[in-house]
């Protein structure tokens, strides 16, 4: 597309003017791809704002403020707009791009691509209802037996429906291109792309069955009482592997999109596709260490998922390495010498690359007390307190959701056909986000060893106790201040890319080449069944009896709670 | 012998790494499971079923049998009960250095229970008896409290830990 045709596009400042692109470039996916982030986004705004008046009712700072009902119904509503929302619609979003840019191929069905989607927003308003009215206070993870408005779990699972088509284009789009490409090999951005499509299918059933089978006949009074030990052994099953599907568009750009932008090559796509089967095969059948102190499964299970727990260190330790010596390619690439001297060299004003500096020092924070929460027995002294949510808040807000960041500054332009707003207030941006977050998130870690638990409102115990926590807490107050800042830097900034004046003129996304390749990659290196078979069998051994003892030991199970 | 990894990963830099990455994986998941299995330490795990609607009529769960108790060896159980807003009994007096097997039930939702700064800690979920061994090895007043949401009294959830010197004769003081 030349530069001329690109500027006379409709300016009109909608963005989607891109929609009628080549498929050489942007395919038929702009349009929803955008529309995707965009849900995302505006939840992420959204869920900001209520982050920061958690940090503030939580300590007690403001008495007008206090109010558990506003608290936890605040803390439901910024946990499920952060992790099911911002998280499923981006995945959507960059998915349909990174499959129509990387295949260069159209999507597989148009129409059903936006049924999916429309499914999941009426799913998202359907549950914003009951959450805004504190008539869903049960926090992200549902928290059986307190029990909330129907229109909450029906919410919920529309969205996870509407994903589901998502997921089914991927898989269908990846084995078009391979019927029409016979012998050629799965760009490395769709292969994790579809590897990623196949985990969040598998890592949803999970909660699809609490939510089919026992929340929802619940809530409607078909049924009378829900095993609780059963709907947190579905609840594990999702709630790792959540997690991965949530991290891996962040991975996909680190392997893609950040040696490129950073000026070389990725250091090996073979070992990126490895990294990927990896977290596919171990992320799933090891949700038990969030269940280690849970009295309802035996400990030979937990020990059992927390060995696959540390296997699936193994993929991100793996991509740690790649990322960091695909930079100090680019880095020497720039002229940079000597040990260090390359990473002065790297274009630390270009978003891509310092959100993935950045993101790779926050997963070696959050990485090292994720060490700790794994372990079987040291898990013990900070289970359920503030450092998990320090832990979380690094891996996921920080790494994962910078790189977000760093997707949508990237496409944006592509998408819209405008040039970003401002680079600059990008990259102040981004720094913002990451000082932010190491301030809240390292005193959370010292207050989870200082005894603080997690999901509270207010601290009306012991003075000795409290008194403690106190500087940890008011550090914690300003690093929220500094993230909602941030947050609605991006927004702004993002919004006001659709009315740039100025046209983009590289309207292709470049993907990075490898250094290292082989001439034909192995089969299972090009394809899914195998492992996906592998993940069937993992799940059996792992959960098959864990689910079963339920229906074969006697149960009682408990009424509904309102909180 | 050829290394196994040259058919997925042509440097050799990248094979040595991976390979470190597998190493610390075992190690670590190696020590964990040597610590638990020569040390006996496990995370509670007692699978065991009790009707939450009927603590009342339980016998080990009745009002009237909830508390400290001493067993034959000399070992403590305390047995308490969770409900909204509160552990009962309220107060509880453990002495230093001794084996304490707590048990507990629900009546209503899902509890947590954790000691700051200890490592007594145990989800309490409806349905189940969570069984939790430990002892104490410093004196002082603890907070009991609940570190699971459980509805909007949750934070107000809380009872008193109260650790003594163990006195020689193995008595509490």
């Amino acid at each position: 597309m030349s530069q001329s045709s690109a500027a006379g596009m409709d300016a009109a400042g909608i963005g989607l003017a891109s929609m009628n692109r080549s498929t050489t470039l942007g395919g038929n996916a702009a349009g929803i791809s955008l529309a995707s982030m965009w849900v995302g986004f505006i939840a992420f705004a959204v869920a900001a704002l209520l982050g920061f008046y958690q940090v503030i009712e939580r300590i007690d700072l403001i008495p007008a403020l206090k109010s558990p009902a506003l608290y936890f119904g605040s803390v439901s509503t910024h946990g499920v707009l952060m992790g099911f929302v911002l998280t499923t619609f981006l995945i959507m979003g960059y998915g349909y791009y990174t499959a129509t840019t990387s295949l260069k191929q159209n999507l597989w069905s148009k129409p059903l691509a936006w049924f999916g989607f429309w499914l999941a927003v009426v799913g998202v308003l359907l549950a914003a209802g009951p959450l805004l009215t504190g008539n869903a206070s049960v926090l992200y993870t549902f928290y059986p037996p307190l029990m909330a408005h129907p229109a909450f779990y029906i919410g919920a699972t529309l969205l996870v429906v509407g994903s589901w088509v998502w997921c089914l284009q991927m898989v269908v789009m990846m084995g078009i291109w391979k019927k029409a490409h016979p012998g050629e090999t799965v760009p490395l951005a769709m292969y994790g792309t579809t590897a990623n499509a196949i985990l969040w299918f598998i890592t949803s059933l999970g909660v699809a069955a609490e939510v089919l089978f026992q929340l929802i006949p619940w809530s409607l009074g078909i049924i009378e009482t829900v095993d609780v030990g059963l709907a947190r052994t579905l609840f594990s099953w999702t709630l790792h592997a959540i997690v991965y599907f949530w991290l891996f568009p962040a991975y996909i750009a680190l392997y893609t999109l950040v040696p490129k932008a950073a000026g070389g090559k990725v250091f090996s796509d073979q070992m990126g596709r490895v990294a990927f089967i990896l977290l596919l095969v171990f992320s799933v059948p090891i949700g038990f260490h969030h269940l280690y102190m849970d009295p309802f499964q035996a400990a030979g299970w937990k020990f059992l998922h927390m060995t696959g727990t540390f296997m699936v260190a193994v993929p991100t330790l793996i991509t740690g390495f790649t990322i960091l010596a695909s930079l100090e390619i680019a880095g020497r690439l720039r002229g940079g010498k000597g040990v260090f001297g390359w990473i002065g060299a790297l274009p630390w004003k270009n978003p891509m690359v310092l959100a993935a500096i950045l993101a790779i020092l926050m997963l070696s924070f959050g990485g090292f007390g994720g060490m700790i929460n794994a372990s079987y027995s040291m898990n013990t002294m900070v289970h359920n307190t503030q450092w998990v949510t320090g832990h979380f808040h690094l891996i996921f807000a920080g790494t994962t959701v910078i790189m977000y960041f760093a997707i949508a500054y990237y496409l944006w332009p592509k998408m819209t056909g405008r040039q970003l707003h401002s680079t600059a207030l990008a990259l102040k941006q981004l720094w913002l986000w990451f000082i932010g977050m190491l301030i809240l998130t390292l005193p959370w870690h010292q207050l989870g060893l200082a005894g603080q638990p997690r999901r509270i409102s207010s601290t009306p115990y012991d003075e000795s106790l409290v008194q403690a926590w106190l500087p940890a807490e008011a550090a914690m107050i300003a690093g929220g201040a500094i993230l909602f800042i941030s947050a609605l830097m991006l927004v702004y900034n993002l919004f006001k890319t659709h009315g740039n004046a100025q046209a983009e003129t590289h309207l292709e996304v470049e993907y990075a080449e490898s250094l290292h390749s082989v001439a034909r990659m192995p089969k299972l290196m090009n394809s899914f069944g195998f492992w996906v078979m592998l993940v069937v069998v993992y799940m059996v051994a792992s959960y098959g009896y864990p689910i079963g003892q339920f229906f074969l030991m006697e149960t009682h199970g408990a009424l509904p709670w309102s909180i | 012998m050829q290394d196994p990894l040259r058919a997925i990963c042509d440097d050799p830099l990248e094979r040595k790494w991976v390979w470190i990455s597998l190493a610390m994986a075992f190690f670590l998941g190696g020590l964990l499971g040597f610590y638990a299995f020569a040390n006996n330490v496990h995370p509670p795990s007692n699978v065991q079923t009790i009707d939450s609607t009927r603590l009342h009529l339980s016998e080990e769960f009745a009002e009237d049998n909830l508390g400290v108790k001493t067993n034959a060896d000399g070992s403590l159980t305390v047995t308490l009960v969770a409900a909204r807003y509160g552990f009962y009994p309220q107060r509880v007096e453990v002495p230093t250095d001794t084996q304490v097997t707590f048990r507990i039930a629900s009546a209503d939702v899902l509890h947590g229970i954790h000691v700051p700064t200890t490592n007594m800690t145990t989800m309490v979920v409806p349905g189940y008896i969570s069984e939790v061994t430990t002892n104490f090895p410093r004196t002082g007043e603890f907070s009991l409290l609940c570190n699971e949401y459980c509805g909007l009294g949750h934070d107000a959830m809380w009872s008193r830990l109260v650790v003594t010197e163990k006195s020689a004769g193995g008595e509490t003081s």
